[in-house]
């Protein structure tokens, strides 16, 4: 047999099928990986060796009792440590939480679990996702593989690394301004953002509720669907879930066909400030879509310029407010409980302690922002241009099927170049922050490595409200029609990890 | 405890102050389920047992409103008048507090579901006009218990305990506008409010109003304004009084405590205090500015609420009559005068006399019961006649007895009191105190013939004409039997034996 990681779910599904192996010789082949490479890559915080290998053996269990099976049951996935799993470490990347292991599943991975979907285990991710490099989280950087000196993007560096590495076919990560797609783009990875609403948030800690969209990771487009189909779809415990089909996403990642698209080049996406080996890949992705069939006009977003500082003045609001659970009094750390501090000294202590400089900074900012007298300056402004964005996207989308733009200005950069700097940080989720202020779907697909620095580079793409598919049908176009230039994938390009054992 | 300035006396305070009030009243809900949650809502379960990830506020959960809370909330909306919101949102209220799980309170603010109203209330005859700010959905807190200090209170407790029961317990908050009545009426009209918001909830049938228990909870905002003046004083908040004597008596004594500060040459903070029941006073709590910051904003967790017109409209057809119209409906069938209505009305037992009348009681006799025996023990008890622990089941059970010639009224008075006391059911403390009317009619044969035995004199009386003389033997029969024997019943055995 050869290397059970380097397959994708689709075949390790196939190879289960035929009996050509089993669920726990695929689950075991991946935790060996990950004792293998992890201590290089630092994708996980938490392995569940047992707990996996448990589940692997329930559904080979099954699958020989001649139980109907899901497509994806028997694979591994990689789960952010931002979602809750019964009786599993969840941290959300923070000290204030070491050690919690919550008391009940979130909706997506319930959902993961009537699968048959095995969970190896929690990934590393910038401290309650906030961040752009998975520099922030409490545990330590995790690299990127394909330059272990660099980040691997954020927030969901550890999801996006562990497929990368081949730790995992699949993972999930949580999407609040870019946290799927940048990490997808800097890892050479796929990374989708399904539309607000479409995928439960119940069980998901909140960094900004009105942004936080738990999404799908794979390393093709179609994995990523049939991750889609497994955790979308309305959950009654999310009262902002949608109460409608999901979008007929695995016929569109089979299909792929863009023939008579329109695709909208944003205009506002790109130019200065934009590595040059980004835009060029950019550009000959579009040129390819074109000679596919589809119909690329320019497009222009006039509002998309605002979308960051909006976003930093709603994000950090809602974040300021969400956070004030951790307060050391019911689970999690706490600090300086020695009989004679009062409850506010405590909490004061376990906060000083517990959470991280971009965590304090963000809340800062958000509670200032939402305080008597600067409501309307802050909060209410950005709840105006926010309504903007939503109006260009209207207006994009009645001229076109589909936004297009690069993932991420920049490829990967070197750990620690812009730890001091927050505001160029910021400027990494440029691309994806309108999607997430508008709650529509979003998608960043590997499209090629730069010039400069031989990294990938993703190709962004923005669907309307509930139109997930059309995301999919881009994605895999682009895939196969790459493949055949390339005579492989993108990932068959990355250099090979140093395996210690 | 420290106690406050000395106060002045109402008649001199409302000689030179005229009060404003304004009154918030927290009302709980009955729903079986929590405002956001599924977990139950009963009363008096183990601490901490009726929770889970939402209500308890852990990382991730999210919270779904409970319908039934929505509909509650538009019927006490449309009971007291209000326009009920088209579109209307949840938002957070973020402030501190160890028995509040997230550290915010879900709550609304600027879009409540329910406002512009108004109702009315009747004191002493007369009928005053409350403007109804808003009706709007929250949920409650934790319970804080403090252990280890003498009091109870967090002042030199070792530790707090906290029970999550009654986190997420769905509430509606309903604001008044700004009160102004005669001075010499504000007090009692706000007990009349509260005790009108009562009977008004119980009818909706949307709380169990127990106020001992806590789902009814009255904050009354009160300050002074000289008088003839237009400008408004500065205020204070006494919260969480929860019997409708303690709202008026709280209410009276912030105007004579105002008073004595603002008449000394004092200012009155801004601030919210405590009501002790005990003492009858209240005292300072922590201070409260107008720019307290509670950081308000949409909660994003939650979707706006958005009854339809058709909703509202089909609730406003299962609303129960208006009070006054209903009042005057049961006086009418009641067979009361004004003034017999007026005592019912104002003594607060209007209710509880419907459902004692509905238990097959005469009203007369309902009356009678409340007004007089049941009012005089919650008077000299210090508490609200329906915390007494007495209710229309046990009115009607003891009037069952009387009907049956088992008691008669003296008896019964002393069930009555058995019943205040807890000493069980009527039945029970009639067979515990031994109070059974003696029917055996050879004791009482015995009894009468011991009578005219030993008052020869009076017996004497009698025959030579004078039979009104009688009564003096019915009275020593009525003593040798200690009270238990039916009067009618001795006096017709005393006059076959006496030939008259």
């Amino acid at each position: 047999m050869t290397d059970l990681t380097r397959k994708t779910a689709v075949e390790l599904s196939e190879l289960m099928a035929s009996g050509q192996t089993s669920s726990v010789e695929i689950t075991q082949a991946h935790l060996d990986r990950i004792a293998a490479v992890d201590g290089a890559v630092h994708a996980f915080l938490h392995v569940d060796t047992e707990g996996a290998l448990a589940q692997a053996a329930a559904v080979d269990a099954k699958r020989a009792a001649g139980d109907d099976l899901g497509p994806l049951a028997g694979v591994p996935l990689a789960l952010k440590d931002v979602l809750a799993q019964e009786g599993v470490p969840t941290t959300a990347g923070s000290k204030i939480l070491e050690g919690w292991k919550p008391p009940y599943d979130a909706t997506v991975v319930s959902r993961l679990r009537a699968a048959g979907i095995v969970i190896l285990g929690k990934t590393n991710m910038d401290e309650f996702a906030m961040g752009s490099s998975t520099e922030n989280s409490a545990y330590g950087v995790t690299h990127n593989p394909w330059d272990l000196s660099r980040i691997p993007g954020g927030s969901g560096g550890g999801s996006s690394a562990a497929l990368a590495s081949y730790e995992a076919p699949l993972a999930i990560g949580t999407d609040t301004g870019g946290s799927i797609r940048q990490p997808g783009s800097v890892t050479g990875t796929v990374g989708i953002k399904p539309t607000y609403g479409g995928t439960s948030r119940y069980g998901l800690i909140a960094l900004a509720s009105s942004l936080d969209t738990p999404g799908p990771c794979a390393r093709t487009t179609l994995d990523a669907a049939l991750l889609h189909e497994v955790i979308a779809g309305y959950d009654p415990r999310d009262s902002t879930s949608i109460n409608e089909p999901v979008p007929p996403v695995v016929e569109a990642a089979r299909r792929g066909d863009v023939q008579g698209m329109r695709i909208g080049v944003v205009k506002e996406l790109g130019g200065e400030g934009y590595q040059p080996g980004v835009e060029a890949r950019f550009h000959e992705a579009v040129e390819l879509l074109t000679k596919l069939g589809a119909e690329v006009v320019e497009v222009s977003c006039p509002n998309f310029e605002y979308a960051l500082p909006a976003y930093y003045l709603i994000l950090p609001s809602e974040a300021s407010s969400n956070l004030a659970k951790f307060d050391a009094m019911r689970f999690g750390l706490r600090v300086g409980d020695d009989g004679v501090n009062d409850a506010e000294k405590v909490m004061g202590l376990t906060r000083a302690a517990g959470f991280g400089a971009e965590v304090k900074r963000r809340i800062m900012l958000g509670t200032h922002a939402l305080s008597s007298g600067y409501y309307d300056a802050y909060y209410g402004q950005a709840q105006k241009v926010r309504t903007l964005i939503v109006q260009d996207f209207e207006r994009a989308f009645q001229q076109v099927d589909v936004l297009v733009s690069p993932s991420t200005p920049t490829t990967a950069f070197p750990i620690g170049e812009r730890v001091n700097d927050p505001i160029a940080m910021y400027k990494n989720d440029l691309c994806t922050i309108p999607t997430n202020l508008a709650g529509n779907a979003a998608a960043s697909f590997p499209c090629g490595l730069a010039d400069e620095d031989g990294l990938p580079v993703g190709f962004h793409v923005m669907a309307p409200v509930l139109r997930d598919e059309r995301l999919y049908t881009v994605g895999a176009a682009l895939e196969s029609a790459l493949a055949e230039q390339w005579g492989g994938t993108l990932m068959s390009k990355a250099p090979e990890l140093e395996v210690s054992r | 405890m420290t106690v406050t300035a000395e106060v002045l006396d109402i008649d001199t305070a409302l000689a030179t102050f005229d009060p404003v009030m304004g009154l918030e009243v927290h009302v709980e809900l009955n729903t079986k389920s929590k405002m956001f949650c599924g977990c139950p809502t009963e009363f008096g379960a183990e601490p901490n047992t009726q929770t889970c990830p939402v209500c308890l506020g852990l990382p991730g959960a999210l919270p779904v409103v409970n319908a039934r809370a929505v509909e509650s909330a538009i019927k006490i909306g449309l009971a007291l008048n209000c326009e009920i919101a088209e579109w209307c949102r949840f938002a957070r209220k973020n402030y501190f507090y160890p028995d509040m799980p997230k550290n915010f309170q879900t709550s609304q603010y600027d879009e409540p579901i329910a406002f512009n109203g108004w109702t009315e209330v009747v004191v002493d005859g007369e009928t005053y006009r409350i403007e109804i700010e808003r009706a709007h959905m929250e949920e409650d807190t934790g319970k804080s218990l403090h252990v280890g200090g003498a009091t109870g209170r967090i002042h030199g407790a070792s530790h707090s305990l906290v029970d999550y029961n009654r986190a997420g317990i769905p509430l509606i908050e309903i604001v008044t506008k700004t009160i102004e009545v005669p001075g010499d009426k504000a007090a009692a009209v706000a007990k009349a409010y509260v005790s009108m918001l009562r009977d008004l909830l119980l009818a909706l049938d949307v709380s169990d109003v127990r106020m001992d228990q806590g789902s009814l909870r009255c904050d009354a905002n009160v300050s002074l304004k000289p008088r003839g003046s237009s400008t408004l004083g500065t205020r204070t908040e006494t919260k969480n009084v929860n019997s409708f004597r303690s709202v008026e008596r709280a209410v009276t004594y912030e105007i004579t405590r105002q008073a004595a500060i603002l008449t000394g040459g004092g200012k009155i903070i801004q601030e919210t205090r405590h009501w002790h029941e005990d003492t009858g006073i209240t005292t300072a709590g922590r201070e409260k500015s107008d720019a307290e910051d509670y950081r308000y904003f949409p909660e994003p967790d939650l979707v706006p609420v958005a009854p339809s017109r058709e909703w509202v409209e089909q609730l406003r057809g299962t609303l129960p009559e208006q009070p006054a119209l209903k009042r005057a409906r049961l006086q009418k069938e009641w067979g009361f005068t004004d003034l017999e209505m007026r005592d019912v009305v104002n003594g607060g037992v209007q209710t509880l006399l419907e459902q004692t009348i509905a238990l097959g009681v005469a009203p007369a006799a309902a009356k009678k019961w409340w007004l007089g025996e049941l009012a005089r023990a919650a008077n000299e008890a210090g508490q609200d006649i329906d915390s007494l622990g007495v209710g229309p089941a046990e009115v009607a059970a003891v009037q069952q007895l009387v009907d049956a010639g088992e008691l008669n009224d003296k008896l019964a008075r002393q069930v009555f009191d058995g019943l205040v006391k807890g000493e069980g059911t009527p039945a029970e403390i009639v067979a515990a105190r031994g109070l059974k009317l003696v029917s055996d009619d050879s004791a009482l044969q015995a009894a009468v013939d011991k009578a005219i035995e030993a008052n020869p004199d009076v017996v004497e009386k009698v025959r030579s004409g004078k039979p009104a003389a009688a009564g003096a033997l019915i009275g020593a029969v009525m003593k040798d039997m200690r009270g238990q024997a039916d009067a009618a019943k001795v006096r017709e055995l005393v006059n076959a034996k006496l030939g008259i």
